[in-house]
Parts: structure tokens; sequence; C-alpha cells
């Protein structure tokens, strides 16, 4: 590992506490992954928001490296474990509250924007075509490598914060081009569309890869369109099936490859098998959850479409990020959501919110929120389109 | 006769301690408690047992990258271990002990060391000596 004269004195701690931690940690990762040398990243997205994940020796190291920490890049934030505005409403504890604000407060010190989303490409955090960058957040590190064709490995919460403060990353991993190139074709059959089916499609072949060491990077054919919010959808739940960081589409992405020469076909069963698994029969629902990831305008802007006039029956949530809301509250779409019962979460995502026991069973338009709605949550699910997600929220 | 093993340093630091070793994986968000120390992921062999104090020795970590800040909450507490060997490091442990100042060693051969037996750790210089 080649460490300029720069690294060198961030390292001795010439720089402050927290590029000396930062670069540490960095050159450790290098060295582990034989990295060759560092290279600098124009974009950094932190994970590791929500309290309930930090907890206080998390939150404690966060304020340790605020002490003098700055970053250098644009950096931005991850969901949180509430809307940081609209807590009470939404029923969170207010020494949750409490907490989940210092944590907020310990990433502003240090120059961090508090967007608090998954999606930050929908808000002003979007890379070009061969950056380099170090994210964090599996759906948006997949969306990144693929959809746009930036570099990042998966990072985690203190090895994103360390790009961050010191603005490098060891070359290693999907850095390096040769790590890029696709193991596999999978071909699918059946014609996709809504954010539902990409979800669904996205356990489909992340499970293929699962469970297949020597394929991580599928070359996928047979989808001619996906808008953003589909391709979103997809890298969310291939991310989470597959532990998925890059994906080729012919002719939706823009990387290039090798065409690998074994071919896996996807067909209508394998579609309907992954469909049954996210569906519990009996699953009583009582909770639905839409913008996993958060919602874009355009969903939002149909969601209004649909439920204009109407009144829902069961909790019904959209998170999104406080910037889309902000729009969608100018252009009126949030005062017609909001008349039928449905609130809005900013900030925050049903992934990572404390709202375990509070509901039995979640009905999503997103596959990634059915796992950890499960998982987690110990929720039983129900996975269907968002207009079948909307006629839930308004039915008995 | 001392036995010497040559491994790669991740974390730096130089400690003496008894090993507490196992074969199998370890993940420390979900398998660790974070307030005690004690190993709690349900039919690991080494469930039940305490890691605070110990040179914790086990082939590599597992799980969420959220185990790094669980790593941390021990060490501030004095819950931790005083030191980690691998058989090959990934990066929640090695993140984990470099935020905490746990000395770390991985690359050694830690089916040659048997739980209970003393051991030198000089991480910062790659090396575990065994009495």
């Amino acid at each position: 590992m080649k460490l300029t004269k720069l690294h060198q004195e961030m390292l001795q701690g010439k720089h402050g506490y927290a590029a000396q931690k930062s670069m540490e940690i960095l050159n450790a990762l290098g060295e582990i992954y034989e990295a060759e040398r560092m290279v600098p990243v124009t974009s950094v997205q932190i994970a590791g928001v929500s309290y309930a994940n930090l907890g206080e020796p998390g939150l404690d190291w966060l304020a340790q490296m605020a002490e003098d920490g700055q970053v250098r890049v644009l950096t931005t934030l991850n969901p949180a474990g509430m809307d940081l505005e609209n807590w009470r409403v939404l029923g969170i504890d207010p020494e949750f509250a409490k907490n989940q604000e210092r944590v907020i407060d310990a990433f502003a010190k240090m120059g961090i924007i508090t967007t608090c989303t998954c999606t930050p490409y929908l808000v002003g955090n979007l890379p070009h075509f061969g950056e380099h960058i170090a994210w964090a957040e599996s759906s948006a590190v997949c969306f990144a490598n693929s959809v746009i064709g930036a570099k990042t490995n998966r990072e985690g919460g203190p090895s994103a914060l360390a790009a961050a403060i010191t603005g490098f990353t060891p070359e290693y991993g999907y850095h390096l081009e040769k790590n890029r190139q696709a193991h596999i074709i999978i071909t699918v059959k059946p014609s996709i569309s809504g954010t539902a089916q990409f979800g669904t499609l996205g356990k489909v072949i992340g499970d293929i890869l699962d469970a297949n060491a020597e394929w991580t990077i599928p070359y996928i054919t047979g989808i001619s369109v996906a808008n953003t919010d589909e391709l979103k959808s997809f890298c969310a739940s291939i991310a989470t099936y597959g532990g998925t960081a890059l994906f080729h589409m012919d002719g939706v992405t823009p990387n290039r490859t090798k065409i690998p020469k074994e071919n896996i076909i996807v067909s209508e069963n394998d579609l309907a098998q992954a469909e049954k698994e996210l569906n519990e029969e009996d699953a009583k629902i009582d909770f639905v959850s839409i913008g996993c990831p958060h919602a874009s305008l355009r969903e939002i802007r149909h969601i209004a479409e649909l439920v204009a006039g109407k009144h829902v029956k069961k909790e019904t949530w959209i998170t999104t990020a406080r910037p889309t809301k902000q729009v969608a509250d100018r252009m009126g779409y949030t005062k017609i959501i909001e008349a039928t019962g449905i609130k809005f979460a900013c900030d925050t995502c049903c992934v990572v919110a404390p709202i375990r026991g509070r509901f039995t069973g979640l009905c999503t338009d997103s596959a990634k929120g059915c796992y950890y709605g499960r998982g987690r949550n110990k929720f039983q699910t129900k996975h269907c389109s968002l207009e079948e997600c909307i006629e839930e929220a308004f039915a008995e | 006769m001392t036995t010497k093993f040559e491994g790669r340093k991740i974390s730096p630091g130089e400690v003496t301690g008894e090993a507490l070793v196992t074969t199998q994986g370890l993940s420390f968000y979900g398998g660790v408690d974070p307030e005690t120390g004690v190993i709690v992921e349900k039919d690991h062999e080494l469930e039940g047992q305490s890691i605070t104090g110990k040179v914790l020795v086990f082939p590599r970590g597992k799980g969420s990258t959220v185990g790094s800040y669980v790593l941390y909450q021990l060490a501030k507490t004095g819950k931790g271990p005083v030191a980690i060997i691998n058989q090959e490091t990934e990066t929640i442990v090695a993140v984990g002990c470099i935020i905490s100042d746990i000395p770390a060693i991985d690359r050694i051969p830690i089916e040659k060391i048997k739980t209970g037996q003393k051991l030198r750790v000089d991480a910062t210089n790659g090396l575990v000596e065994l009495p």
C-alpha cells in the first residue's frame, strides 16, 4: 500500500484526531484487501444513523470524531430512526427522539448534510459515470455502481465516515475495472413492470446469486424498459437477497462488461414462487408502508391521484426524503394525501424506525421491506403493487 | 521453549492474556451482549462464555457492520477482549478494533492455540508468542 505525504501526515495525527483514526481505518482496510493505493472520492453516503442501531457506543464514537472532524467531500446521510420534525405524531418515544437528535447533531457538526435518505441520488448527491465514491446503504451502493456507473464498495458506517473525513478510499474491490465484470447471464423471460414486480425479480436473481458463491455480478437480459423507481426497487431487493453491489442490465445500465458464457433463465414460475414467499397467506394487515427505498415525486404524485377524497382504514405511512416532501407540499400532493389519513414519515424508514411490536402485518410494494419487516420487526408481510397497497389501506 | 507465530498487523498494541478459542465465526452485533461481553449467539460453541479480558481467537467475523460499534462499546466499558487473533480479519472486526484501540492480528494458524493458554500478542509487529 503506497501512501502519499498527505496520507502519512494524517496517520501521524498532523491533521487532527478524526483524520488520524480515519486514515488508520482506511489503511487497515487497504492492507486487508491488498489495495495498492488510495483514490480520491467525490461523494460519500453514510449509513448507521438510527439511534436504534448505533446505541450509546456508536453515538459516543461519532461525538469523539466530531470533536475535530470535518468532511472534505459532499457527504449525505441514510435514514434516521424517526421523522426529525414530525416524530410525535408518528408515536416515537421522546427519550429515543432526544438521542436521535444527538446523533444528527454530531453528523451536522462534521459538515455532513443531514438529508437522511436512502436515495441520495434523488436529492442532490448524484455522482456521474466512473467517479470513485464511498457509499454505505446497500440499495444506494447497488444503484450507484449499476445504474449510474460510479464506483464504490459496500461501505459500513465507520469506513464511509473515514472516507468523508479524509477524502480518500483504498482502491480495491469495485473500484477496479477487473472486479466489475459479469459472471453469469440471467435471462428474464416474463415482462416485468412496476416497483413490486421489479422487487420480486430482485429477490429471484438475488437468491440465485446468493446460492452460488462464484457468481456475484449478473448480466441481466430481457428487460426492455425500466424507470428510475423500478430500478431503485430492484436495487434494494437484489442487494437485500443477494448481497449484490453491481449488476449489468442489457440496454439499461451504462457499464461495459465481457459477456459470460453460462446462462440462467428466470421464468414466470420463478417469479410466482418468489411472490408466494413474500406473501404470508394468513397475514393480518394493520400497517401499510410505501417508500422503501424512499418514495420519489413520481410515486407521490401517483398516490395523490389514487387516494383523492377517500379515507384510510389502516395505519399507512409514506416514507420519503424531506426535500421530496417539500416539493410535494408545494404541488398540493401532501394536502390531498394527508386528508385521507395517510401519514408522511420523512428522514426515516420502516427498516430503521423502532416500530417492532406496534403492528402485526405489513403490506408494502417493497421486497426489501418484507425482508426487514419479518426479520427485524417480526411482522407478517403482504407484497403487492403500489395500487394494491393503497386499496389495502382503504379496505376494512 | 516459546512458539512464535508471525501474522499481519490489523490494529496496533501489545498485550498479554489468556486465550479463548473458537473454530466458528463470530458476529458481534446480535452475537455478543454489548453490556456484559457474554456470547449470546444461539448454538455457538462459546454460547454463555464471557470474552471480557480474553485474547479472543476465532477464524473470522460475520454479520452486520454495526458489530464494529459493539466492539467499541465493550472496550469503552471494560468488557471487551484485550486482543483479537483471526485467521482472516474482515471489515467489521478490523474497523471495530481500530476505533476501540484493541490490538488485532490475522493470518495466524489459530488451530494451534488452545483455550486457557497464556499468549503474548504484539500486534504492532504482527507477532503472537505461546510460552
